[in-house]
C-alpha cells in the first residue's frame, strides 16, 4: 500500500534528521572551536527557542497580530502571567490559562 | 556505571526530579501533539512518529505536508529546518558530555531536546562541565522520554474523543508560558527574549518555521553584543 510505504518513509526519515541535527556538534571526537564569547551568548539559544514558538501563538491569528481584544488567548496569556508573578511554577500558568481560556473560547466564541 | 548503580547515582536521581517539575508541560505537548498526528496519520503511524522522531514541533510542523501527500524529501527539509535549533543546541550540550565515549554520546544526544537543555541550564547554573553532569542528563532525559512517550500514546488513544473545537491545543502553549518565565532571570535574558519574540512574530511568513531560527539568531546576536558592551564598560572604569 503506497500512502502505508509513504507515510514510513517519511517518519523514518525524519527520526534520521532528528538524530543528525541533536548531534552535529557530539559526533567529532575533536572538541570543536567556538569562541568563549559565542558559547556564553549561545546560553540564550532555548529561550528564545521557546518564545519564539510561544509568542505568535499568543498574539498572532491568521498571519497577522491579533488586533482585536476580544481573544481567548490574549486573557488566558494574561492569566497565566499573573498566576506566574504570584506562584512561580509549570502548573499555575497552565490550569489557570485553560480555566480563563475555555469558558470565553466556548462559551463566547473568543 | 551499571544500571543499578545509576538508578541510585544522586546526580541521576536529581535530574530526574528536575525533569518531573515540567511534568504538566510534557503531558500536555505530548497529548497534543498525540492527537493532531493520530488526525492526520492514523493510530499507528502517529505511534511510530511519536516512538521514532521524537520531536514534537517538528512532529507538528509536518502534518499539513504529509496530509497533502507533499513529497517525502519536503518533509524531510521541513523536519531540518524546523529541527536547526537542535545543532545550537549541541554546541551547548558538547563540554558536558566530551568526555563519554562516542557511542554513548550520540546515544544520549537523540534523547535530548528543548525542555532538556532548559532543565539542565537551570540544575547547573554555572554553565561549566562538572562531575555528576551525565547523569544529571541521563536521569532528565529517562523521565522526558517516559513521560512524553506515555502521553503521546494517551493522545493517539483518546484523539478520537477531544473535539479539536475546544483549541486544547492551546494547553500545550500555556505549558510553555511557565517554562519561559522560569528562564527569564537575568536582564540579558529579558532582552533576548523580548527581541526573539518580536523577531519570530516579524519574519512570521517565512515558510518552514524558519521565523524561529531568525529569532534564535537575533537572541544570540544581542547576547553577543550585550558583552562586548559589558567588557567596555568595564574596561572604562578599571
Amino acid at each position: 500500500m503506497s500512502t502505508w510505504s509513504y507515510g514510513v518513509s517519511a517518519i523514518l526519515g525524519m527520526a534520521v534528521v532528528t538524530f543528525v541535527t541533536r548531534n552535529l556538534f557530539l559526533w567529532s571526537e575533536r572538541e570543536p572551536r567556538i569562541p568563549q564569547s559565542l558559547r556564553r551568548a549561545l546560553q540564550v539559544a532555548p529561550l528564545a527557542a521557546i518564545v519564539a514558538v510561544l509568542a505568535p501563538e499568543i498574539l498572532m491569528a491568521h498571519g497577522h497580530v491579533v488586533d482585536t481584544w476580544r481573544d481567548a488567548r490574549l486573557f488566558a496569556a494574561a492569566a497565566g502571567t499573573a498566576w506566574y508573578a504570584v506562584r512561580p511554577g509549570m502548573m499555575g500558568p497552565l490550569v489557570s490559562g485553560m480555566a480563563v481560556y475555555l469558558p470565553l473560547h466556548l462559551g463566547l466564541g473568543w | 556505571m551499571t544500571l543499578r548503580a545509576l538508578l541510585r547515582d544522586a546526580q541521576f536521581r536529581r535530574g530526574a526530579r528536575d525533569m518531573l517539575a515540567f511534568g504538566p508541560a510534557l503531558v500536555a505537548w505530548a497529548m497534543v501533539s498525540g492527537v493532531a498526528m493520530t488526525q492526520v496519520l492514523g493510530p499507528w503511524l502517529a505511534a511510530l512518529m511519536a516512538l521514532t522522531v521524537f520531536a514534537g514541533s517538528a512532529q507538528l510542523a509536518s502534518l499539513p505536508l504529509l496530509a497533502t501527500g507533499a513529497p517525502v524529501w519536503v518533509v524531510w527539509a521541513s523536519a531540518a529546518c524546523v529541527n536547526l535549533r537542535f545543532i545550537v543546541f549541541g554546541a551547548n550540550w558538547r563540554p558536558h558530555l566530551a568526555h563519554l565515549p562516542r557511542g554513548r554520546r550520540v546515544l544520549l544526544g537523540y534523547f535530548l531536546a528543548d525542555l532538556n537543555l532548559v532543565v539542565f541550564q537551570k540544575g547547573w547554573p554555572n554553565a561549566r562541565p562538572e562531575p555528576g553532569q551525565a547523569a544529571y542528563i541521563v536521569g532528565g532525559a529517562a523521565v522526558s522520554w517516559s513521560i512524553w512517550q506515555s502521553a503521546s500514546m494517551v493522545g493517539i488513544f483518546l484523539s478520537s474523543m477531544v473535539p479539536t473545537a475546544w483549541g486544547i491545543g492551546f494547553a500545550g502553549t500555556l505549558s510553555m508560558l511557565g517554562m519561559a518565565y522560569s528562564l527569564l532571570n537575568t536582564r540579558v535574558a529579558w532582552i533576548a527574549g523580548a527581541l526573539s519574540a518580536t523577531a519570530a512574530i516579524a519574519a512570521y511568513a517565512l515558510p518552514l518555521k524558519l521565523n524561529i531560527v531568525v529569532a534564535i539568531a537575533a537572541a544570540v546576536a544581542v547576547g553577543l553584543v550585550m558583552q562586548r558592551a559589558a567588557r567596555g564598560t568595564r574596561r572604562v572604569s578599571a
